[in-house]
């Protein structure tokens, strides 16, 4: 029995590789205990269970969303610095090469999959109904079964981490490094299986959000009324509904060549591996600006707000938007110039990557034209925002350089790919999720995050950002390649990559401070009793902080652009607040716990493929169907709030 | 949801079809609409797999030794009649005659499981001849096109029994008229993916 | 936004539409497969030929059977869908387009 069991420890626990899995794992164990005995003590079950894995309701999906995606930072954040401490001196040996390799790709997926998604998903979901003046969003049970797609999807990938062991073949996961003659071990499986199962949500989530926009709008909210991150928000999901099918696809065939031995991607009988390459990027590229095109918003609504000026040229914002939507979908072939497809095909796609530049450029420039005699509140969304144009100056310019393909074979694969992509999703992506958080803040829970601690956080990532990747362009330019986990000494890169791992400590000191900042301002509370703590403009300040449930007690009438604003200035502000006798009783969807249940049993069924454990994978593959056909025959899933709690919320939030 | 509450007395006029007279049923059928656009998306990644991997026979079965005519004639036959009778369903719906509409859908279910018993059988075929989805990229693309299409097709078939039960029990209403109206966009969708497997797959491998 | 466009209400209560619907999609697939199985045209021009009638089809289901002029509010579905279906091709189309490059490796 100890021989079997040492077997299974050394196989599946890892335990024969070393202290950092030690280390993990007793940490992992250490959590659990700890959050289990927490909630047991607190007689917290019952709570957790009603108000947060049952819910629908889109503002606490928001912020679960929100919860997962700083965890996920961090872990992703850990990833880097361990990447960056082995690449700090050369021949360092604090990594061997196959950890060095797990990390890499662990960084990656978690990055853009599921910090980059969730933390847009959040906002989404917290901000999006409030701006349109909706109750909720087109199809509140299904927005859960997003979440909790994308969690499971989540949990199943992090589990590698101490259970099998980490994929390691990069978060593109190009094949035929990644068939299973090359790769055998679960880790692959983990990727294929996790991302898939969170891309299903996100692909719902695409969907709900298209339908709430286009169909849940308050009277008079005419599209072009609408404020730009909802705007953003559309072109977004755009995005999402067609170009996550293609990722769906790749991965899906991937683990057909995996599991049933097909050959797609393969190197015999007859399979193309580049064919996977071709519809990862169909994917890939999409998906930059799917985390993007968010931000964008974000900086548009913080910008009009802290110069307290309407955004310069909306209608030109928005057609950009809608722009860069369309042509994000054909430059797909840029991610591999170097597969020699021929000179038409390199120069149709370098040239419509290059096309891009034009609609971001008119948003650029037309922040700098909102911001231009303006009164600039210097607060945090604002300095998040003012971070961020340098930043997309640089990467735009070195994005510009990658897009023409004859350079590019220069630079493929090099660091100074990897110091451009990290401007773009750092400075672009990273920057515009924080200004975001902190903007609407406030508005998730009824008070404002410490303005000096966040700009002690602002100011120490901002600067470890630039001394982590600036060096990163110059080595890309001496020759030094991504992937590699060390580098001998003659080739002269040790001072600069030791210079950017001072940057990469410093980010993670940024980080650190985010922390205590949260951890600070929740024992320091700075409450928002005005509901509208930044004197802004759209229409989800009407609302007190935190929202009430049911969010509009009377859904307003929407007469221009920027409402609560141009409410505020003629002092009509009532307009938008109920009064006690239009108030009606409100139907609002009921909890569920069958998303938690369906997000479960794809957790079961994909830990049943990655190793390939079928009868584990039927059951959860039979119980994702259960879920569903409960749902198909269920009849009534709504619930109606009376007029007299409405009102008793209302008076007492001081509304009446 | 109920967002849209005050738009639903602007919807009592009796030319409304009954899936669009409450605003909660049909911003679902909005919500449909936007699921086949991203669903096309996936056939369409398929389809792109199998126009590149076409021509990589390995040496193996081509797929003009392989596709048999009268078999794939008959399955298109019959699923461009069950997308008929389907939309006769959606008729009866409108016209409020509820035996008709489990009728047409009971014969919509029938030719949907003779498409799928004639797919199996031809798959079964070709599996016994050596065609495999192991022998080549081809078979391997062929196989997973056909065979996706084929398993949207089973998940309608167990759809519309779900429909079925549900008219059955709580007659015609806005939310079962609802659900009968997109389960049958859903099978008209499959019928046009189908025009493209029997155009891109079968007649231009038979042909070349 | 809230008004449904009725036009097609009235014809698609009576069950011509769908008979002339039924009529339309059995006579192309018809010309479909007489044309490819009768060897009358060269391969190149026949398979543009048998595309365009198989895009007619989407407009036969799109118009006849699934009511796609109907609905609450503006069009949004349709402009979808229009979008959806220019990717469609545009992924199909040009990855033929981009992995051509091997087509002269024989495997």
């Amino acid at each position: 029995m100890p021989t079997a069991l040492k077997h299974f420890a050394d196989t599946y626990l890892m335990w024969n590789e070393g202290y950092l899995i030690w280390i993990s794992d007793a940490l992992i164990v250490l959590t659990v205990i700890g959050i289990v005995g927490a909630l047991t003590y607190l007689k917290k079950w019952r709570w957790l269970w009603d108000n947060w894995l049952t819910t629908v309701d889109h503002k606490k999906i928001g912020i679960m969303y929100l919860i997962a995606a700083l965890l996920m930072f961090f872990r992703g954040g850990v990833d880097a610095l361990l990447l960056r401490t082995q690449l700090a001196q050369p021949g360092e040996h604090f990594l061997d090469a196959e950890h060095y390799d797990q990390i890499f790709t662990t960084h990656g997926t978690i990055m853009i999959l599921f910090m980059a998604m969730p933390f847009l998903f959040a906002l989404f979901n917290i901000v999006v109904p409030l701006q349109i003046g909706a109750r909720d969003v087109a199809f509140p049970y299904l927005n859960a079964i997003s979440f909790w797609l994308f969690f499971f999807g989540a949990m199943l990938f992090n589990l590698s981490f101490v259970f099998g062991g980490s994929p390691d073949a990069g978060w593109t996961s190009y094949p035929p490094l990644t068939e299973l003659g090359f790769d055998p071990g679960p880790g692959e499986n983990y990727y294929l299986l996790g991302v898939q199962i969170s891309g299903i949500g996100s692909i719902a989530t695409g969907i709900n959000f298209i339908a709430t926009i286009l169909k849940m709008r308050a009277p008079g909210m005419k599209l072009m009324r609408m404020p730009l991150f909802t705007w953003s928000t559309l072109g977004s999901c755009l995005i999402i509904i067609f170009a996550f099918p293609a990722l769906s696809v790749s991965l899906a065939l991937l683990m057909l060549d995996r599991v049933v031995g097909t050959h797609f991607f393969t190197m015999m009988h007859g399979g193309n591996p580049m064919m996977f390459i071709n519809l990862f990027w169909v994917w890939g590229h999409p998906e930059v600006y799917i985390v993007v095109l968010p931000a964008f918003g974000v900086y548009s609504e913080v910008v009009a707000t802290f110069t307290r000026k309407r955004i310069f040229g909306y209608s030109s914002m928005v057609a950009s938007l809608m722009l860069i939507t369309v042509i994000s979908y054909f430059v797909w072939a840029h991610h591999f110039f170097t597969m020699g497809a021929g000179a038409d095909v390199n120069t149709f796609f370098a040239v419509a990557s290059m096309a891009v530049g034009i609609p971001t450029g008119v948003k650029v420039f037309n922040w700098l034209f909102t911001m231009f005699r303006g009164r600039i509140r210097v607060t945090l969304p604002m300095l998040w925002t003012l971070g961020f144009i340098p930043n997309f100056a640089i990467g735009g310019a070195t994005g510009v350089m990658l897009a023409a393909a004859p350079g590019d074979y220069q630079y493929h694969n090099s660091y100074f790919l990897i110091a451009h992509f990290h401007q773009m999703l750092i400075g672009g992506v990273v920057n515009g999720m924080l200004a975001g958080m902190y903007y609407w803040w406030p508005k998730m829970f009824g008070f404002r995050l410490n303005e000096r601690l966040g700009k002690w956080a602002f100011w120490i990532f901002n600067i470890g950002f630039y001394i982590c990747f600036l060096p990163q362009y110059a080595l890309g330019f001496e020759g030094m390649q991504r992937r590699m986990y060390t580098y001998p000494t003659d080739m002269g890169w040790g001072s600069l990559n030791f210079v950017s791992t001072i940057g990469a400590y410093l980010m993670g000191v940024g980080f650190l401070f985010i922390v205590w900042q949260v951890l600070y301002s929740l024992f320091h509370m700075e409450r928002d009793t005005t509901g509208d703590p930044w004197d802004a403009r759209t229409l989800e300040w009407s609302l007190p902080s935190p929202v009430p449930h049911y969010n509009f007690a009377v859904i307003p009438t929407i007469t221009e652009r920027d409402v609560w604003w141009a409410a505020k200035q003629r002092g009509t502000t009532d307009l938008l607040t109920p009064s006690a006798e239009d108030i009606q009783a409100i139907h609002m969807p009921k909890n569920s716990g069958r998303p938690f249940l369906m997000g479960f049993a794809f957790f079961v069924a994909g830990f049943g493929f990655v190793f390939n454990w079928y009868i584990l994978a039927v059951i959860g593959l039979a119980g994702v169907a259960l879920c569903m056909i409960l749902r198909a025959l269920e009849d009534q899933d709504e619930y109606v709030i009376p007029v007299e709690e409405v009102r008793e919320t209302e008076s007492a939030l001081g509304r009446l | 949801m109920s967002a849209l509450q005050h738009a639903i007395t602007a919807h009592a006029d009796a030319d409304t079809p009954l899936e669009y007279q409450n605003p909660h049923e049909s911003v679902k059928i909005t919500g449909f609409w936007i699921f086949m656009a991203t669903d096309m998306l996936l056939f369409g990644c398929l389809f792109a797999t199998y126009l590149v991997l076409r021509t990589h026979t390995d040496g193996g079965p081509t797929a003009h030794h392989l596709f048999d005519i009268p078999g794939f004639t008959a399955e298109t036959f019959i699923l461009l009649t069950s997308s008929f009778t389907g939309g006769l369903s959606t008729l009866a719906m409108r016209l409020g005659k509820r035996k008709q509409v489990m009728a047409w859908l009971t014969l919509t279910i029938l030719l949907g499981l003779a498409f799928i018993g004639l797919e199996v059988q031809e798959f079964a075929a070709d599996v016994a001849i050596g065609a495999t989805m192991q022998r080549s990229a081809f078979l391997s693309a062929f196989f997973t096109l056909v065979g996706t299409h084929g398993s949207h097709v089973s998940i309608g078939i167990v759809w519309m029994v779900l429909t079925f039960i549900q008219i059955a029990r709580r007659g015609l209403n806005q939310k079962t008229a609802r659900k009968l109206f997109i389960v049958n966009l859903y099978w008209h969708f499959l019928d046009v993916v189908w025009v493209f497997i029997f155009t891109i797959v079968y007649l231009s491998g038979v042909v070349m | 936004m809230s008004t449904v466009q009725t036009g097609g209400t009235h014809k698609s209560h009576s069950p011509k539409i769908y008979i002339l619907g039924y009529l339309l999609s059995l006579v192309l697939t018809a010309i479909s497969f007489v044309l490819a199985l009768t060897h009358s045209m060269h391969v190149g021009p026949l398979i543009v030929l048998l595309t365009i009638l198989g895009a007619l089809q989407i407009f036969v289901q799109l118009f006849f059977f699934m009511h796609i002029t109907e609905g609450d509010g503006p069009p949004f579905h349709s402009v979808l869908l229009l979008l959806g279906l220019i990717f469609t091709f545009a992924v199909a189309l040009m990855s033929v387009w981009i992995m051509a490059f091997g087509t002269n490796v024989s495997y």
